[in-house]
């Protein structure tokens, strides 16, 4: 007996260790690991999300540039749908059943008992009428949130849209973003996405395990109210944007003007546009692919996407280089019998100037005075070779922000095209020489700038040696928070007293009777300036003016571009000329208004398409586009093309 | 019985044990009060809902308990056969007018909308009978009719119950075999039968190709260290062969017998399956209570996962997980503590009885509560499949509660008068 006695030790150490085991494994779900923790949050949290405004953009002037309207999305709960009249709600919101059935099946596989947007962006009126019924759709009802609104409907490449977010915007960050809310895509719009788009307020709610609110977590400590985004005011000026925007209408161009002190872009046209009014709403999508399918490219953001031959509007930088460098002075003549030869290449100039001296010779925009400058700079004693004086030469350049980007706050700038000497080295396997680059003297060859790098160059003129990085935003919020780097001088490498023969040559040019931007002459305003004629391999010349008013103090520096305008002085110049008018006097003398609407109705579209400005969406989009091109082109017939006259 | 005696009797009675008792009652009053809470109707006395129920089942418990206290100890020993064979018939009358709760045909009802299950009842009924033979004719389990003999006495209610089907409340019969092995039962029997658990599980998760040839290995370490000895060479041999076999067996009577729930709820205890919102969905919800309950819980009436009812059968077979939610690891601790405490108690008691009959009985009750207690809290922690048996005293049910009050105080009764004769 004794030994079946003993047994009873086995039988407590049995339950001691079963105990143990239980102890145990508590102890790691319950103390060692956060895991089950967690679980019971996610369990019983819901978080519910209220949505802020988005901020407003204004003008310089504080006019209001993009505002916000209440739309209403109709949500939907699938768990809580009970059989309802389907064809009733249909009517009300303006879709079909299939739309329905689609509308439904995309809410429940995102959550049976979550709240799904069923359709967004219901108007005022659909919305009204859709309450009054509302209480016979169990399962459904209405969230109501903002969208974007454009007075004035202008600036729609400037201002950018706001889209959906796509799952690769979520992705990106990192659980910001949830399915259904709205990222600015391009501009401002998305440049500022921080800034605009305020902070989403969250109530914490609980929830029973059949989905019934249970009251709010915690007493409501980790809730927060939406935050409304920041005010924008941008850097532009509606009365010259829209003044640019109907001047280019029916052209192909751009314009962009600067406020050489700040850097602050007040005129930012892209044409042909369009209306921003077109990306809001629920046909957004329809009309996004409308947009994208136009044969002008009308999505392109020319001022910082279009390549242009910087052409005559170049050879300032020839002259100040030369002055800076010292290889001429002011008075330095030469020689100008209507071309300049080197070897067996050739250079024509349009005019026989004759001996010609720097302010002349700007003036009439000579391109023999161009390359002798050009040539004597890669010939300097100092250099071993003209190879390195070439990237002495291009380096000077780059300090003027062409061949690079600027740094915009705008997505999708381009760089510009400008390559050193090894580029060249290549290409020639070493024996080159200036002779071989001399294009690049009056602006044409392998130098591509955008419409916004040659307005800054115009700026860094104005300013007399340094440029302020060109940007969309005066100030941020209501503190008028302003960028740092946007305070920032950035030289460009030449003494100030070197401007003041070359302003004198472009200030010849707008008014002085042999000058070739006589038409863009203002009354009473000293507008400093140049033409360009852009050689187009592929078709009519484009029309480009350069300048900046007034020459003293001046506050706006403008570059125009019309594409296959031809001769400069033509369209260019007078567009300028009006801008830069509204600008500084605020309106336009009754003398030169008919010129106004004159230029307004002119249309200019290329008569065929063709890929002039490349830019990735063009690019990818061109195959699709072959055959729509092929359709539109007697559509776009030019009614008037102007004849090309030389410089 | 004089006046003189009774007072002698409840001195003798065990109060620890008593105290232990009520202090889990109350435990289980507490939490399912908890379980049950909604905001709206706080009142501890509403009698419709199921903590005032409880309520009046926890203090019917105690009269009946104390009820048991005052009838002569001789009369469980008498009475026992016919006690077993009350419960029995119970069982049988249950599997042809019964109804059927949760797909279990396990209740008989008693109008009024109170409701009677035998299978509770039949736990004392078998461990009466048991003692009882165990006293009368001493068998020291050495030969098979003996073995045989006991083995159908708790073999009986068994198959009843698994006839139910009710596989969980089954399963606690086996909790006999300990008072078996306290009365002679060869220790192998417990070591077969834990090998058998251990071969079960292994046979699902390492496959047949690396499973036999390690049981080949031991089998053959064994039958090398034993060469000398030809019998329990032979027995080593035997025993290998027949682990072997056992396991093709169990994998056929997996695949044929058990039906796709009962599969479903073994696979997802071994880790096979993950199936959150499935059948495992009550384990999973209760490991998540229990878990978020960390150290020292969310405190009463804070447990966010029982107030919104995420864990099913919360305050019956899960009543567990409010205690790890709302009182976290130390109110666990307690709770497992005080059944510990109340079962090495309980054999205590056992074995300082001079009769075998309450001896035995005594095994019986630890064992019993052993069992529910070892499954409840491991199913609700998931180390052991969901069988659906309650947590003894802290479950909301008024049946469950009475059994194992007539159990424990039929017990205390027998402890009471040690000193006297049976």
């Amino acid at each position: 007996m004794d030994n079946l006695f003993n047994r009873k030790y086995i039988v407590q150490g049995l339950f001691i260790v079963v105990s143990l085991i239980l102890l145990g494994t508590l102890f790691y779900i319950q103390v060692f690991s956060d895991k089950y923790f967690l679980s019971a949050e996610s369990n019983v949290l819901r978080k519910l999300y209220t949505f802020p405004a988005r901020g407003v953009i204004l003008d310089r002037n504080e006019k209001i540039l993009v505002q916000n309207e209440p739309v209403y999305d109709l949500m939907v709960i699938p768990n809580d749908v009970k059989e309802f009249d389907t064809l009733a709600l249909c009517g009300i919101i303006g879709i079909d059943t299939i739309k329905f059935k689609k509308n439904f099946k995309k809410a429940l596989n995102q959550s049976r008992y979550q709240p799904s947007i069923f359709e967004k962006q219901l108007s005022v009126s659909i919305y009204q009428s859709l309450s009054e019924k509302l209480y016979r759709f169990p399962g459904f009802f209405v969230q109501s949130r903002t969208i974007r609104q454009y007075p004035d409907s202008i600036a729609g490449h400037f201002l950018g849209y706001i889209k959906e977010v796509s799952p690769t915007d979520i992705e990106r960050s990192e659980g910001y973003y949830r399915p259904g809310d709205y990222i600015g895509k391009t501009g401002v719009e998305k440049a500022y996405e921080t800034a605009l788009r305020g902070e989403r307020g969250v109530v914490n709610m609980l929830y029973d395990a059949h989905n019934v609110p249970k009251g709010s977590y915690a007493e409501g400590k980790f809730d927060t109210s939406a935050v409304s985004g920041e005010q924008l005011i941008s850097s532009l000026d509606v009365r010259i944007q829209k003044l640019g925007e109907e001047l280019l209408k029916n052209k192909v161009g751009s314009i962009v003007a600067i406020e050489p002190a700040t850097g602050e872009i007040l005129a930012f046209v892209s044409s042909p546009g369009y209306d921003p009014n077109l990306m809001v709403g629920r046909q957004q999508g329809n009309n996004y692919m409308d947009l994208l399918k136009n044969p002008n490219r009308v999505l392109n953001i020319r001022p910082i996407q279009g390549y242009y031959s910087p052409g005559s509007s170049f050879k300032p930088l020839d002259a100040l280089i030369g002055l800076q460098e010292g290889v001429i002075d002011e008075n330095t003549t030469f020689n100008c019998p209507g071309y300049f030869r080197v070897g067996n290449h050739t250079t024509k100039c349009e005019h026989v100037d004759g001996n010609i001296a720097l302010r002349r010779g700007l003036a009439r925009s000579c391109n023999t005075y161009a390359c002798y400058v050009f040539q004597k700079l890669l010939m300097q004693r100092k250099f071993k070779n003209q190879r390195i004086a070439y990237d002495y030469w291009q380096k000077k350049v780059k300090l003027w922000g062409l061949g690079d980007t600027l740094g915009i706050d705008l997505p999708g700038e381009r760089k510009g095209r400008l390559y050193d000497a090894s580029y060249y080295s290549k290409k020639y396997s070493k024996s080159w020489g200036y002779s071989t680059v001399i294009s690049l003297a009056i602006g044409q060859g392998e130098m591509d700038a955008t419409p916004l790098q040659m307005a800054n160059i115009m700026a860094a003129i104005a300013n007399k040696g340094y440029y302020i990085k060109p940007h969309l935003v005066k100030s941020i919020g209501k503190d008028h928070v302003i960028r740092k780097e946007y305070l920032k001088r950035n030289y460009v490498g030449v003494d100030a007293a070197h401007f003041g023969p070359v302003i004198d040559g472009m200030q010849e040019a707008v008014n002085s009777p042999w000058g070739t931007a006589l038409a863009s002459r203002i009354d009473g305003i000293i507008m400093c300036g140049k033409t360009g004629t852009v050689q187009n391999p592929r078709g009519k010349n484009h029309s480009v003016f350069i300048g900046f008013a007034p020459r003293d103090n001046p506050k706006i520096a403008i570059a125009v571009i019309v594409e296959n305008a031809g001769y400069g002085g033509t369209y260019a110049a007078p567009i300028a000329s009006y801008i830069t008018e509204k600008y500084l006097k605020d309106s336009i003398p009754p003398n030169r208004r008919g010129g106004v609407e004159w230029m307004k109705k002119q249309v200019i579209l290329p008569a065929l398409p063709k890929p002039k400005v490349k830019t990735k969406a063009a690019l990818i989009d061109s195959a699709k586009k072959a055959d729509s091109l092929k359709k539109s082109i007697n559509a776009i017939e030019p009614k008037k093309v102007i004849d090309k006259k030389n410089d | 019985m004089t006046n003189q005696q009774s007072n002698r009797f409840f001195f003798n009675v065990d109060w620890i044990t008593i105290l232990i008792y009520i202090a889990l009652c109350a435990v289980g009053y507490v939490n399912i009060y908890a379980s049950v809470h909604n905001t709206a109707d706080s009142s501890v006395f509403n009698f419709s809902s199921n903590y005032g129920k409880q309520l009046i089942y926890v203090i019917a418990g105690l009269v009946l308990g104390f009820s048991i206290l005052l009838l002569d100890a001789k009369f469980f020993s008498v009475f026992s056969p016919i006690v077993y064979g009350v419960t029995v018939l119970l069982l049988i009358i249950v599997l042809v007018v019964g109804r059927n709760v949760g797909g279990n045909q396990a209740w008989i009802s008693l109008g009024g909308g109170f409701r009677l299950q035998p299978s509770e009842f039949a736990k004392f009924g078998t461990a009466l009978l048991l003692a009882r033979y165990i006293s009368s004719f001493s068998p020291k389990f050495r030969d098979l009719k003996s073995i045989a003999f006991a083995g159908l006495i708790m073999g009986i209610p068994l198959v009843l119950i698994m006839l139910q089907p009710d596989a969980g409340s089954a399963l606690v019969f086996l909790a006999f075999m300990f008072p078996m092995y306290r009365e002679g039962l060869s220790g192998y029997f417990l070591l077969i039968f834990l090998g058998m658990i251990v071969l079960f599980v292994a046979d699902f998760l390492v496959p047949l190709k690396v499973l036999i040839p390690t049981i080949l290995i031991i089998g053959g370490f064994f039958v090398y260290q034993n060469k000398r000895k030809q019998k329990v060479m032979f027995s080593a041999i035997l025993v290998t062969i027949i682990a072997i076999a056992y396991l093709f067996v169990v994998k056929l009577a997996y695949e044929k017998v058990l039906k796709p729930h009962q599969r479903t709820r073994i696979e997802l205890i071994l880790g096979l399956k993950i199936d959150p919102k499935g059948v495992g969905y009550n384990v999973i919800q209760s490991k998540i209570a229990i878990g978020s309950g960390q150290l020292t819980g969310r405190g009463f009436l804070q447990g966010t996962q029982t107030k919104y009812g995420y864990v099913p059968a919360q305050s019956t077979d899960f009543i567990f997980s409010t205690i790890g939610e709302e009182w976290g690891f130390v109110g666990c601790f307690v709770v497992i503590g005080l059944f510990l405490f109340l079962l090495l108690r309980l054999i205590n008691l056992a074995e300082r009885q001079r009769s075998t009959f309450s001896r035995v009985y005594g095994y019986c009750v630890a064992s019993i509560l052993f069992f529910h207690v070892f499954i409840n809290i491991g199913m609700a922690i998931g180390i052991v499949p969901v069988i659906g048996i309650p947590l003894p005293f802290i479950s909301y049910g008024g049946s469950s509660l009475w059994s194992f009050t007539i159990l424990l105080f039929i017990f205390l009764k027998l402890d009471s008068n040690r000193m006297g004769f049976i």
